[in-house]
């Protein structure tokens, strides 16, 4: 097709400004794409809680524990399944800098209600086994080069002192959006440690992780839970685990909102750079288009090639900007993988810089093409020469 | 004295204005004359006196304010912007001062392009660009780019353009305007040979008088206005 030949070869004519303005956009879609996968490494904690688990926690804050006492009660509501808790250890690998969640939870239950943590029934049966054991996330291990039967010291903060664990075993995310960078071990380690060296504070957890039978049932047994511990010395306060999780991120959802922002700025700056390109190019060419005009080409055919050689641009920064998006997120989750466990970019992303890139090619091309529509043959032929 | 010729054109009355603010800048006046088929007319007058407003009009690129212009019976002051342009693909063919090639496109493809407004498949399509470009001996830069090419060349490239679509009427725009002595001898000569060999009907502006010796018949316009005298050719 002939408007095709001639917008391909006008798209490419001005090489440095079309390599320009191509960088340009491949530049934008990369830190479009990057800033997008920020937002969803955010948002993946939230997205993998499962709507069908509720997390029930001390009703005043977080930080105050609740009776393990509590279990037992909570395993008789109607609605329940199965029952597992644990705390927040806060423990410290060698240097504050080497952070990781650590948590000492009840096992057996804990890979019942977790089954997206996946171990292998060895490596199962050897935690269960040990009471000093741990499991790490595959990720953890892999950073610090944990090896099964290693052992590993966390400097207690909550809990003071040297605990020492042994690696019984390693689990893998079931799907990539599992967080792989989690060390678990035994509450009853803790809790017998606790009973020797400060039995006040023993026989208390952080918070219970209930299974309830059926998704549907999640808000009626949450409201049970918290109706069977109204009044008592330690009130509940139950959500699913989606919830609980988007309050955590809740906190920091002004920087996830401004993030967000910053990601749609760079898609205008861009748009704005790209419709001053095809403006540039199409005042230049104004001359062709009413040759071709004189000729007898309609309006369609000069408003096909405006776009098209936008779309050609626009597409070609897309494309690169895509590629070049994986090796920096790589880059990007290595250095980062402590704050970002699961950094991956995800299929929505890459539609999105599709949709911004024919956004772009779209915007930018309106206002040359009307022009060139609308000048007259006459008037565009005298601006040759 | 050679037998009366059918008129190719009939222009009556052809009046325009160029609108600045509010202000109208007539630029043709009252304008009537004729056009014999197989012609090759000059229309000669100084710069600004009109001549690219009124060959516009006639080719049909540019809208009077009042008037008629038959070309082949039709009175193309009647037509729609599409209808138009459809009727110039078919009826016109264009040549200019600075010769309006597609920078992007190769010779061949030039000179291919107003053929694909037409039914004709590729090759046939290739086929006659090729044959219009040796017509104007040029089948030795079939694939060059017009800034591949001298002003003459890319003039002879224009004038195969214009040709391939065996328009009823060619015109041409100061076509020798850009050219040095000898190119623009060529170019004049090749314009000969068109109307004489093959019939076309030629409206040629200039004001170079070397360019309108050329022509069978010289008109004139001045600020507007056309001296009425269809005098032969004195020069
Ligand atoms: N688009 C326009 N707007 C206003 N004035 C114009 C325009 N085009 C041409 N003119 C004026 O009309 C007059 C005739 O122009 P033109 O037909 O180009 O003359 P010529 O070809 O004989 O030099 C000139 O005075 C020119 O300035
Ligand atoms: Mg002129």
């Amino acid at each position: 097709m002939l408007q095709l030949k001639i917008l391909f070869r006008n798209a490419f004519h001005n090489k440095l400004r079309s390599g320009l303005t191509i960088l340009g956009i491949t530049v934008a879609v990369l830190a479009f794409g990057l800033l997008r996968t920020v937002i969803g490494a955010w948002y993946s904690g939230v997205e993998a809680a499962s709507a069908s688990r509720l997390v029930t926690r001390n009703a005043i804050s977080i930080i105050f524990p609740l009776p393990i006492a509590y279990a037992e009660k909570i395993r008789q509501i109607e609605g329940v399944k199965l029952v597992s808790w644990g705390n927040w250890f806060g423990g410290i690998y060698i240097d504050e800098k080497n952070f990781f969640p650590n948590f000492c939870v009840e096992p057996r239950t804990y890979m019942a209600v977790y089954p997206e943590f996946v171990l292998s029934p060895p490596e199962k049966k050897a935690f269960l086994a040990d009471r000093k054991g741990f499991v790490a996330g595959r990720k953890l291990a892999a950073r610090y080069h944990w090896k099964i039967g290693d052992t590993v010291t966390l400097r207690g903060t909550i809990f003071p002192g040297n605990w020492d664990f042994v690696l019984r075993g390693v689990y893998r995310g079931r799907d990539e959006t599992i967080d792989e960078t989690q060390f678990l071990f035994h509450w009853d380690y803790l809790n017998e440690t606790m009973k020797r060296v400060s039995p006040r504070r023993a026989d208390q957890v952080g918070f219970y992780m209930i299974a309830v039978s059926r998704p549907d049932l999640a808000p009626d047994v949450a409201l049970s839970v918290d109706r069977t511990f109204k009044n008592s010395l330690a009130e509940t306060l139950t959500e699913t685990e989606k919830a609980f999780n988007q309050g955590f991120i809740a906190m920091s959802g002004a920087i996830v909102t401004a993030i967000q922002m910053v990601s749609f700025v760079v898609i205008l700056i861009i748009m704005a750079v790209v419709a001053n390109t095809m403006a540039m190019t199409t005042r230049e060419r104004i001359g062709d288009y009413a040759i071709m005009k004189t000729l007898g080409f309609g309006g369609g055919s000069i408003a096909v090639m405006i776009f098209g050689e936008s779309l050609v641009i626009a597409l070609t920064g897309c494309f690169a900007g895509m590629i070049l998006t994986f090796p920096a997120a790589r880059a990007f989750s290595q250095t980062l993988s402590t704050y970002f466990p699961i950094f991956i970019v995800s299929a929505q992303t890459l539609w999105l810089d599709l949709l911004a890139a024919l956004l772009i090619a779209f915007f930018a091309a309106i206002i040359p093409a009307r022009r060139a529509i609308r000048v007259g043959i006459a008037e565009g032929l005298r601006r040759l020469g | 004295m050679a037998e009366p010729k059918r008129s190719i054109v009939e222009i009556r009355n052809l009046s325009k204005a160029y609108h600045r603010e509010s202000l109208a800048v007539p630029v043709l006046h009252d304008i009537t004359f004729d056009i014999a088929e197989g012609e090759f007319l000059a229309l000669m007058g100084p710069s600004g006196s009109g001549k690219t407003t009124l060959l516009n009009l006639l080719a049909g690129i540019d809208k009077a304010d009042s008037g008629t212009i038959l070309v082949g019976g039709v009175d193309i002051t009647a037509l729609s912007e599409t209808e138009l342009a459809h009727w110039r693909a078919n009826n016109v063919g264009f040549i200019f001062q600075f010769y309006n090639l597609i920078p992007v496109l190769r010779a061949v493809e030039n000179v291919e392009l107003p053929l694909h407004l037409t039914a004709l498949s590729r090759r046939e399509r290739r086929e006659h660009a090729e044959m219009a470009l040796r017509m104007v001996s040029l089948e030795h830069r079939m694939d060059h780019y017009p800034k591949e090419m001298s002003g003459g060349e890319q003039q002879r490239v224009a004038i195969a353009r214009a040709i391939v679509t065996d328009p009823t009427i060619l015109v041409a725009d100061e076509p020798t305007g850009d050219l040095d002595r000898v190119s623009a001898e060529e170019i004049l000569t090749m314009m000969e040979r068109l109307n004489a060999e093959m019939g076309k009907t030629i409206v040629m502006v200039t004001h170079d008088p070397r360019a309108a010796k050329r022509a069978k018949v010289v008109r004139l316009l001045d600020k507007g206005y056309l001296n009425d005298a269809p005098a032969q050719n004195p020069l």
